[in-house]
C-alpha cells in the first residue's frame, strides 16, 4: 500500500466543498421527492386531515365511513362475467366474502339519520389466491370530478366561512347531480335496500385478452321501501345496524352484482359523470350476505377495502380516484391501527 | 503479477463490485420511490407502489447473495494509516449496511402481511404473508420501516461522504477498492493484476 500523498490546502477544501454540495445535493433531492419542499403538494396525510371533523378524528376507527359493521356471506357468480373478465371471481362458483356495512361519515357515533351517504365495503376471495377489494356507495355519482376537486371539497364543507360551500359549488358546478340526489333522493331504512355502487371506473380483461372499461353496482333483492329522514331519526340513532342484524338473522339478504360496459366515448376518467342508462350491463352473480358481526371484535375491522386491490383480469382505469383512495386509505389504515387501544376489542379472545 | 503473490487483494472481486453497484442504484431508487409514493395521491402512486414492493424483494435476493459472496471473499484492508475510529466507523457501517438491506424488505413484507394487504411481485404472483393479521404488529413495523428508510438515507449519505474523502483528500486506495472500473488513481496505486 503506497503512502497516501499529502495535497495543498487549497484542494483539500476544493474537495470538501464539492463533498458537502454533492451530501446537500443528495439531501435537498430526497426532501423534495418527500414533499417537505412543497406545501402545496396534496399528500395522503393533507387529505386524511381535511376529513377529520373540528373535534378531531374518530381515534381508532376509519377516517371516513367510520360508523359501521361486519359482514361475512358469499359470492355466487353465475359465469356470465367471464365474457367480460378472466378473474376467477367470474367463474361459475361460490366465493367466500367478507364486508362492511357503513356510514359516509367521520364520526363513529354518527346518529344514523343525519348521515346521507352508505357504504359497502367487501372482499371476495377465490381460490387461485385472488383477492378483489371495492368500496361502494348508495350515491348515484361521486360528487365531484378529480381527488383535487374532493380535497377542495372537504376544505369547503369544514369551513367557517358561510359562503364557502356556495363557492365551491360555483367553481365545481359537476355537483349538481350528487347535489340533487342528496337533497331529493329517497332514504331507505335498511342497508339491505340500498344499491352499492363502484361509481369509479375499472378495466377489465377477458380471456382474450380484450379490455373493456366498466363500472358497477350492487342491486338489493329486497324492495326498497322509503321513509323520510325525520321518521328514520325517530328509529333511533344506531337503527341500521340494530335493523340489519335482525334481518340478517332472520334470513341471509342478496344483491346482484351488474356490470355496465362503457361506450367508447363514455366519461370513464369522471366518477361525477353518469354514463347513459341504455348501455350494455351484464349480471354477473349475486352476493349473500349470512352473517353479522360487530366491527369491534369483527373480521372486517383490520380490513382496509383498498379498491386497487384486485385480481388479475381487473385493473384500474384513466379515473384518477381509485389511486387517490388507496393511498389515502393506507393512510388511514395506518393511522388507526396504531390508535386500536383508544378503540379496544370487547372480547379479549376475539384479537387475531 | 497475482494476487497470492501481492498478499492481500486491493480491490473488491468484480462480482463484489457489480453487486454493490448494482445494489447502489437499486436501493437509492427504493429510498426515492418510497418517500415519493407516501407523498402523493395521484394515479403514480399506484405506479410507485408496484415498483416499490418487487423491487424490495430484488434487493433482499441480492442482498443474501451478497452477504454470501462477502463471507466467501471477504474485503481488502483497510489502509494501514487510517485512524482508529474511521476503521472502527467503516466496520460498523458495513454490519448496519447489511442489517438495514435485509432488514428492510422483510419489515416492508411483514408489515403488508399484518394488515393483510397481498404481496403482489408482478401480475397474480404473490408472495405468502410471513405473520398473521395483528394492528399492534402492523404498527410496530410500519414504524420500524419509516424510520429506518431515513436513517438507511442518511448512512447512504455517510458513505458517499466517506467514500469521496477517499477518493479526493485521502487518496489512500479505498474508494479504487470499489470503483466500478480502474481509475487512474487506482492504477497508480495497484499494480496491474
Amino acid at each position: 500500500m503506497p503512502e497516501p500523498r499529502r495535497l495543498p490546502a487549497r484542494s483539500v477544501i476544493g474537495s470538501l466543498v464539492l463533498i458537502a454540495v454533492v451530501i446537500g445535493g443528495g439531501a435537498a433531492a430526497f426532501a423534495y421527492t418527500a414533499g417537505w419542499l412543497s406545501p402545496q403538494r396534496l399528500t395522503p396525510d393533507r387529505m386524511v386531515d381535511a376529513l377529520a371533523p373540528p373535534g378531531g378524528p374518530a381515534l381508532g376507527h376509519r377516517r371516513n365511513h367510520a360508523k359501521g359493521i361486519c359482514f361475512t356471506g358469499v359470492f355466487e357468480a353465475n359465469g356470465a362475467g367471464t365474457a367480460l373478465s378472466r378473474a376467477q371471481a367470474f367463474a361459475s362458483g361460490q366465493y367466500p366474502v367478507l364486508g362492511r356495512f357503513n356510514l359516509g361519515t367521520a364520526d363513529a357515533n354518527a346518529p344514523d339519520a343525519t348521515v346521507r351517504v352508505r357504504g359497502m365495503g367487501l372482499q371476495i376471495a377465490t381460490p387461485d389466491g385472488e383477492i378483489w377489494r371495492s368500496a361502494m356507495i348508495n350515491a348515484p355519482v361521486f360528487p365531484v370530478s378529480t381527488p383535487q376537486a374532493f380535497y377542495g371539497l372537504l376544505l369547503a364543507s369544514g369551513s367557517k366561512d358561510p359562503d364557502a360551500m356556495k363557492t365551491f359549488a360555483g367553481a365545481h358546478p359537476e355537483i349538481a347531480p350528487f347535489g340533487a340526489w342528496a337533497k331529493d333522493g329517497p332514504w331507505t331504512g335498511s342497508y339491505a335496500e340500498e344499491r352499492y355502487n363502484s361509481l369509479n371506473s375499472f378495466v377489465f380483461t377477458d380471456s382474450s385478452g380484450a379490455q373493456k372499461t366498466v363500472r358497477w353496482s350492487l342491486l338489493p333483492a329486497a324492495q326498497p321501501a322509503p321513509i323520510s329522514q325525520d321518521d328514520l331519526a325517530k328509529r333511533g340513532p344506531n337503527f341500521l345496524e340494530e335493523e340489519i342484524v335482525e334481518r340478517v338473522h332472520a334470513g341471509p339478504q342478496h344483491w346482484t352484482l351488474a356490470v355496465t360496459v362503457a361506450n367508447p366515448d363514455d366519461p370513464t376518467v369522471d366518477p361525477s359523470k353518469a354514463w347513459p342508462a341504455d348501455r350494455r350491463t351484464v349480471e354477473v352473480g349475486t352476493l349473500t350476505v349470512q352473517r353479522i358481526e360487530a366491527e369491534a371484535d369483527g373480521p372486517c375491522r383490520d380490513i382496509n377495502f383498498d379498491p386497487t386491490i384486485l385480481p388479475s383480469g381487473i385493473q384500474t382505469s384513466d379515473d384518477p380516484f381509485p389511486a387517490a383512495r388507496s393511498s389515502a386509505y393506507a393512510k388511514s389504515y395506518d393511522r388507526r391501527t396504531a390508535e386500536a387501544k383508544d378503540y379496544p376489542y370487547t372480547a379479549t379472545d376475539a384479537k387475531p | 503479477m497475482t494476487q497470492a503473490v501481492m498478499g492481500a487483494p486491493q480491490r473488491f472481486t468484480p462480482l463484489q463490485r457489480l453487486l454493490h453497484w448494482l445494489m447502489a442504484i437499486c436501493i437509492l431508487a427504493m429510498l426515492f420511490i418510497g418517500v415519493g409514493m407516501v407523498s402523493t395521491v395521484m394515479p403514480k402512486y399506484l405506479t410507485l407502489v408496484s415498483i416499490h414492493k418487487p423491487l424490495g424483494i430484488a434487493i433482499l435476493v441480492l442482498a443474501l447473495i451478497r452477504l454470501v459472496v462477502r463471507l466467501r471473499y471477504g474485503t481488502p484492508p483497510l489502509p494501514a494509516d487510517l485512524p482508529e475510529p474511521m476503521k472502527l466507523a467503516a466496520h460498523l457501517s458495513h454490519y448496519a449496511f447489511y442489517a438495514l438491506m435485509i432488514g428492510m424488505p422483510l419489515l416492508g413484507w411483514g408489515m403488508l402481511s399484518a394488515a393483510s394487504y397481498p404481496v403482489v411481485l408482478y401480475g397474480s404472483i404473490y408472495l405468502p404473508p410471513i405473520l398473521p393479521l395483528n394492528d399492534s404488529l402492523h404498527t410496530l413495523l410500519w414504524n420500524a420501516h419509516f424510520y429506518l428508510a431515513f436513517a438507511f438515507f442518511a448512512l447512504i449519505l455517510l458513505h458517499v461522504a466517506a467514500a469521496l474523502f477517499h477518493a479526493l483528500v485521502r487518496r489512500d486506495g479505498v474508494f479504487e477498492a470499489m470503483a466500478p472500473v480502474p481509475t487512474t488513481a487506482s492504477d497508480e496505486i495497484v499494480p496491474a493484476e
